[in-house]
């Protein structure tokens, strides 16, 4: 996966009823939002790249890597009562699966029954929205896809920082095979490109609750 | 001129419909929601909202008059009706709904056909007026679209 920045979200949202659909598909745009939209709970497994006849498969892993998805999906949003799979049953499959079990789920409902939203948000749903669902409730989306991203860039600069480690230390060993790796900061290194350098730069940084990228920032 | 006198009718036939109590809150929103990059917005959306409840009032009223009525089929068809009344705004319509869930609930045949009568009436009026709403709609689009064109044609001549 590349670190070039993606400026916009994107999310898949799920719901059986066309005009709802619509709906929420013209509030995340206005939001800024990518937006895919499926109209069952077996679809949206189908697009992130989760087969559920996989899963009754133990030797088979439950996402083959040719299947992994190609479009990165920051959020799902998912209408409770649809026919067949529920909101409710995805959220589960998707928290049961190793590879999505880190997008954030949001839950949508016409019905406000205080023990249905418990057992979302127990299931690990993020949030319970009441339909019908209002532009200022999008507002409330961000900080959890922002949460996610920081989170799997921290992993991608670790993975690079380990990367580069090993690269430099082959480099090293190369021009000086007897001295040890000296603990010099990689600054004074030369990394190969400024991607890198700016990831590892701010992997060293003690802080890091700061969002990873200015760009996702100007996102209204 | 044509184009603000067209504004001015919807505006006032719109209000009109809140006053009757055929639209609410919801209804603004969805107004909100139709801009230049989506100038089509609300006509669609009635539309999609018409094709629905005109399905499902159908279908409510074909399992009602059955020997044996399906009452969880009758129960998931007035749920999606009262959620797509919802999103639109559609509020009488709404609560005719809520209405017939709780004859539903009551197991009250008689109440169920009485609530059943109130939703179709309900719907023929609020269509009939969704009707002429995207008519009006359509009109200002296209005195819109024309204006645009005719003013880059000014654009172009001058140059």
């Amino acid at each position: 996966m590349s670190i070039a920045a993606d400026s916009k979200f994107h999310v898949l949202a799920v719901d059986d009823s066309l005009i709802d659909r619509k709906l929420i598909e013209r509030l995340l745009k206005i939001s800024s939002f990518q937006v895919t939209t499926v109209d069952s709970g077996s679809k949206a497994l189908e697009f992130l790249g989760l087969h559920e006849d996989d899963q009754s498969n133990p030797e088979k892993p439950s996402v083959s890597p040719n299947n992994h998805q190609e479009v990165e999906v920051n959020l799902i949003i998912t209408d409770y009562c649809m026919p067949g799979m529920s909101g409710y049953d995805l959220l589960k499959k998707i928290k049961e699966s190793s590879s999505l079990r880190n997008i954030p789920v949001v839950i949508m409902s016409s019905e406000n029954v205080p023990s249905r939203i418990t057992r979302c948000l127990q299931e690990g749903a993020e949030e319970f929205f009441l339909k019908p669902v209002q532009l200022s409730d999008l507002n409330r989306l961000k900080p959890h896809m922002m949460k996610t991203k920081v989170k799997t860039q921290n992993q991608e600069s670790n993975e690079i920082q380990l990367v580069e480690k090993s690269e430099i230390q082959s480099q090293l060993q190369q021009q000086q095979p007897q001295s040890p790796l000296s603990p010099t900061p990689p600054q004074q290194q030369q990394p190969p490109n400024n991607n890198k350098r700016k990831a590892m730069e701010e992997g060293l940084s003690p802080d890091r609750t700061r969002p990873r990228y200015n760009d996702i920032t100007t996102v209204v | 001129m044509a184009l603000l006198a067209l504004k001015a009718q919807l505006t006032a036939f719109v209000q009109s419909m809140f006053d009757e109590g055929l639209l609410d809150g919801q209804f603004i929103q969805i107004q909100a929601l139709q801009d230049e990059t989506n100038p089509n917005f609300i006509a669609e959306v009635i539309t999609s909202f018409c094709n629905d409840a005109e399905r499902i009032i159908t279908e409510l009223n074909k399992y009602m008059t059955q020997q044996n009525v399906d009452f969880s089929k009758l129960e998931s068809c007035v749920h999606q009706l009262k959620g797509s009344s919802s999103s639109i705004g559609a509020h009488r319509l709404k609560l005719a709904c809520a209405d017939l869930q709780q004859a539903f609930d009551e197991k009250n045949k008689g109440g169920c056909l009485k609530a059943l009568n109130i939703i179709t009436r309900e719907y023929c009026i609020l269509g009939g007026k969704f009707e002429t709403l995207i008519q009006l709609e359509k009109s200002i689009l296209a005195i819109k679209s024309n204006q645009q064109q005719q003013g880059s044609y000014h654009i172009a001549k001058s140059t």
